[in-house]
């Protein structure tokens, strides 16, 4: 197992569209690092240059003490899930799993031995005989991550390996990953993992660390509590947490010296703490407030947004309400316990923000400035 | 106004109340139209196969009844014509040029299979300089008609020294000579996603051993489609032999068959059919054989994802 490292590392196609823009990341030996952001943010690039199956034109990477740059994707000691699998088709789960061992010619009983480990801790010992073909969803997906663990790799690459399973069995597959994961850590083998994923719920259950990519720029790296507390910029506070954050532009003013927020003809005091970190005192401002972080109130209340309410969606657990404040839609969680009746449609309601849970984004660089001096 | 009537045969003759005036009607004209539809098919069909079935019931004529009588049935079934021809008016016997067929076609085969999927295998995989050209011109020999280049071929082969030998058959489709059977194999292979091969590499194989162990596998469809096509059109070609063998001892079937019509002057038309028929043998067993992967091999060709 060893640490990867990418340094300013870049990717230009032929035409000149340049994919990837100088990004560094360390990934810590044993450490499951995620990879998310919308599609055709060059999460996939990044771990495709990673695997050496894209050149890169610029920058290093590191596994271990090792430059892998020109080194071929057999020699850089890394294994690859694929999302829709990659098995060998016309061959069986037995010598699907052993293809790369047997490649390099290692001593049959080895072979045997490996391929009886790794089956029984993925347990598809009964499919060992099979074809791909005969295989479900979730078993073809098994045996792949089998083909990447019975090479002792030191970083282990997902690119997106769920996305072809339905919701049910993503789930168990997420747990099971991140079981084998902890497992092999317990083992005192510990594996260091890059992990594709566009799906948040992934990235923030499977990932150590999660790094959000945007247009082939990393927009931050952080754990997921950090991620979702404490955004760095208006995209990842976007990104991450469903539904996605409330982001509109307000107007900071000071009048007698207590910042506030005009929304339109509204204003909402900003709470003490906040105010003071500030670097500055007035001026446009990204307002975000995540749904969950949005208390419905009776009209009129203090320091709330008014608005009617346009949607209203019932989850059982809880109550989507998709509420109209001065042409901007806000979207607010509510448990369904907490509310004496359900709002309807037209009725008008005021959204009382936790003080400080409040994000303020540039906007123009978009950086979340709420976060200044924490 | 809407009616809907239930035309599946099963469930009108499970009813136990008669058939209505309707009913009837419907059903007698859905027969109708089959009937002529199989009636049809089938007069066509014949008309398709009539000079196949006429050939192998004339092999079995004597040489008098094959213009007396234009029934396909022989009235006096012999098998002279196969005897006879089979013995040949040359000192050797349709054995030997049954032989001279094989050896031509089995290393053309081969050559064609391997290399065929090499140079498909560059093609659809790799990026290099000048590619867009050169498969610009392996599309244009495509196009090419090869009357065009059978006197420059023939002119290089003699001044190579090859004239009268196997050689000017086998060399040019044992490096990719047929632009057909490449073009066919990378329509293939494009069809079949990358992932394996990126699979493969990650595994550790290079190049060559991805090629061997996963494309090919993979690709045996189409490898065998190209297989059978240049089996049955080297069986049938004649212009090639024609043009490059001179002696008798290396003639393969397809000249021999017209050596029998021209030594003499009265042909023996029972001979030459039923070495025809024994001709025509090999392609037909070798097809039915391998007819599974043929038409999977040609008919997932493009669609295949």
């Amino acid at each position: 197992m060893a640490e990867l490292q990418l340094k300013s590392v870049e990717k230009t196609y032929g035409s000149g569209f340049k994919a990837v823009h100088g990004i560094d990341l360390t990934v810590e030996e044993g450490e499951f690092m995620v990879l998310v952001g919308p599609s055709g943010c060059a999460k996939s690039t990044t771990l495709r240059m990673i695997a050496g199956l894209e050149t890169i034109t610029g920058g290093e990477i590191r596994i271990g003490e090792r430059v892998v740059n020109d080194l071929v994707p057999g020699k850089r000691g890394i294994a690859m899930v694929f999302q829709n699998y990659a098995l060998y088709p016309h061959m069986k789960v037995r010598n699907n799993l052993s293809f790369g061992l047997r490649l390099k010619g290692r001593p049959r009983p080895e072979i045997d031995g490996a391929t009886q480990d790794v089956s029984k801790v993925l347990e598809i010992e009964e499919l060992l005989e099979r074809l791909p073909k005969q295989l479900s969803g979730g078993q073809a997906q098994r045996v792949a991550v089998g083909r990447a663990l019975i090479k002792h790799p030191e970083v282990f690459l997902f690119d997106e390996p769920l996305s072809n399973l339905d919701a049910k069995l993503r789930a168990s597959m997420r747990v099971r990953i991140t079981d084998l994961h902890k497992r092999l850590k317990a083992e005192g083998r510990p594996a260091t993992v890059v992990y594709v994923t566009h799906d948040q719920v992934e990235a923030m259950t499977m990932g150590d660390r999660i790094c959000v990519m945007r247009e082939g720029h990393i927009m931050q790296v952080a754990d997921p509590v950090t991620l979702y507390e404490r955004p760095a910029n208006a995209f990842v506070a976007g990104f991450i947490g469903m539904p996605e954050m409330n982001l509109v532009d307000a107007i900071l003013t000071t009048p007698d010296g207590v910042p506030h927020l005009t929304l339109g003809d509204q204003t909402v005091k900003v709470p003490e703490g906040l105010g003071e970190r500030l670097g500055i005192t007035e001026g446009p401002v990204k307002f975000g407030i995540r749904p969950q972080h949005l208390d419905v109130c009776p009209p009129d209340t203090e320091n709330a947004l008014s608005g009617t309410v346009t949607t209203v969606e019932f989850l059982g657990h809880e109550i989507n309400l998709h509420v109209g404040v001065n042409g901007e839609s806000f979207v607010a969680v509510v448990a369904s316990d907490r509310l004496s009746a359900i709002p309807t449609r037209g009725e008008t309601v005021a959204l009382k923000p936790h003080g400080n849970r409040i994000h303020l984004f540039d906007r123009h660089s978009e950086e979340n400035i709420s976060l200044a001096g924490l | 106004m809407t009616a809907s009537f239930d035309l599946n045969p099963h469930r009108l003759l499970e009813k136990k109340e008669p058939a209505t005036a309707m009913e009837i009607k419907l059903r007698r004209r859905s027969r109708i139209s089959s009937a002529i539809r199989y009636g049809v098919l089938l007069v066509f069909g014949l008309i398709m196969l009539y000079p196949l079935i006429w050939l192998i019931g004339a092999s079995f004529k004597t040489n008098a009844e094959i213009f007396a009588s234009p029934s396909f049935w022989p009235s006096e079934p012999t098998l002279s014509g196969y005897i006879k021809g089979w013995q040949t008016s040359t000192p050797y016997t349709f054995g030997r040029f049954f032989w001279n067929t094989f050896l031509i076609i089995t290393p053309k085969v081969i050559g064609t299979a391997i290399s065929c999927t090499l140079v498909a295998y560059g093609f659809a995989r790799f990026e290099f300089p000048g590619k867009r050209i050169l498969f610009a011109t392996v599309i244009a020999t495509l196009l090419l008609p090869n009357v065009v280049t059978r006197i420059p071929q023939y002119l290089l082969f003699r001044d190579i020294g090859w004239l009268d030998s196997f050689l000017p058959l086998w060399v040019p489709s044992a490096v990719a000579g047929d632009a057909f059977f490449v073009f066919m194999l990378i329509q293939f292979l494009r069809a079949i996603p990358r992932d394996m091969e990126e699979a493969a590499r990650v595994d550790g194989a290079n190049t060559l051993q991805t090629l061997v162990y996963i494309v090919v596998p993979m690709l045996a469809p189409a490898i065998i489609s190209v297989c059978l096509f240049q089996f049955m059109w080297t069986m049938n070609d004649f212009l090639g032999p024609l043009i490059y063998i001179s002696s008798v001892d290396k003639y393969p079937v397809s000249l021999a068959l017209k050596l029998s019509i021209d030594t003499t002057e009265a042909f023996d038309w029972n001979q030459i059919l039923a070495m025809s028929v024994l001709a025509l043998a090999p392609s037909l067993t070798v097809f039915f054989l391998a007819q599974k992967y043929f038409i999977e091999g040609i008919s997932t060709g493009g669609v295949k994802g």
